[in-house]
């Protein structure tokens, strides 16, 4: 159940940003986790909401974009998607294969309300 | 709502100490190798039949984790070796600041090996970077020899998987070759090895494979770190 150490790990990044904008309110949180992370995106949400209920933080959202592994065949240099860990190469059924992600336990984006006044944001194009 | 891009590793402390310790490690010269399996599959007792028949030309030392109890530590003491135990409160794996408190007391210049023996769980320990060159994955004949496929992070991530007390394959219905077969569909290049403690079958390719990888770990960094400078 490590996913309650990196749910807490994502509020102290969010903490960490949100000093950057004064005022502000954070409502959501996107994180990007790759199949190879070994996290449960399932039990990560589940500790996060754990986690800010009945605190300030308690309307924050957690958004998971969960990534597939991808891979490089390196018999025949084909780039794919390896999902659920079936790594032998679509194109030539090689499984002399090269990871090339899917490994990610990143932040994506910060969403911060506007309705109150925020002075130090950085506005994506977005 | 305003969307700010935000960067960095969820797990950014660890991985910055995490890199501060792979540095030391590298500068002097110490193979670090990051022990993962199950409860029960048998870390500590590969531990002991490695130290009790540790070659007198290099120098090591294990740290041994635990949610509780000095258990293993004391069971790895009597080798003579340094052994420290990091007992983690509950915490279900190690994590870099862990192993960066307990080393403090050892000077890394005087040894050559150091051997971590993480907390018995195949799912936490895998998100956790200890500053290791490399991860090993014991796999015991007593569990299901599905286990790289239900786990798969941390036998994508380890180098070597040990098949332990493989004494017991005549008496159990445990398909050797099918657990190899799996381990290679999540891992083609993982090396495997089978061990058996009690028997000491497969020990002597365990110490082959710890010279020959941390061979390979010393031709890989800069030549020069400051202990030759100082020899």
């Amino acid at each position: 159940m490590h996913e309650m150490g990196i749910a807490n790990s994502i509020l102290e990044g969010v903490g960490k940003e949100m000093r950057r904008h004064p005022g502000c309110r954070p409502r959501k949180v996107g994180v990007r986790i790759g199949e190879l992370a070994g996290v449960d995106p399932e039990a990560l949400q589940f500790a996060f909401e754990v986690l800010v209920l009945d605190t300030e933080l308690d309307s924050l959202k957690l958004e998971i974009e969960y990534r597939a592994a991808r891979v490089r065949c390196r018999a025949c240099s084909r780039e794919y998607e390896a999902r659920n860990f079936e790594l032998q190469c679509v194109s030539c059924a090689s499984l002399d294969i090269q990871c090339i992600g899917g490994d990610e336990l990143e932040f994506a984006f910060l969403e911060v309300d506007e309705d109150e006044p925020c002075t130090a944001g950085r506005k994506s194009s977005q | 709502m305003n969307r700010v891009p935000l960067e960095g590793k969820v797990l950014n402390e660890n991985a910055r100490v995490a890199a501060e310790l792979r540095e030391r490690f590298q500068q002097n010269r110490v193979f670090v190798l990051n022990l993962i399996s199950s409860p029960g599959a048998g870390k500590t007792t590969l531990l002991e039949r490695t130290l009790e028949n540790w070659p007198q030309t290099t120098r090591v030392a294990v740290l041994a984790g635990d949610l509780q109890t000095e258990n293993d530590a004391d069971r790895l003491k009597r080798y003579g070796f340094p052994v420290k135990q990091i007992t983690t409160g509950g915490t279900c794996h190690l994590d870099a600041r862990m192993i960066e408190k307990n080393i403090v007391e050892w000077s890394l210049e005087q040894l050559d090996f150091l051997i971590i023996e993480n907390v018995g769980n195949l799912v936490c320990p895998s998100s956790y970077d200890l500053g290791e060159a490399a991860k090993v994955v014991l796999l015991s004949v007593t569990e299901g020899e599905d286990k790289p496929l239900k786990y798969p992070s941390i036998f994508f991530r380890s180098e070597l998987m040990i098949l332990t007390k493989t004494d017991l394959l005549p008496y159990i219905p445990f398909d050797a070759p099918m657990a190899v077969t799996n381990a290679r569909r999540i891992h083609p290049d993982i090396d495997i090895l089978r061990v058996s403690c009690l028997t000491g079958n497969g020990l002597r390719e365990w110490f082959g494979w710890l010279e020959a990888r941390r061979q390979s770990f010393l031709a890989d960094i800069a030549p020069c770190s400051h202990r030759c400078v100082n020899a």
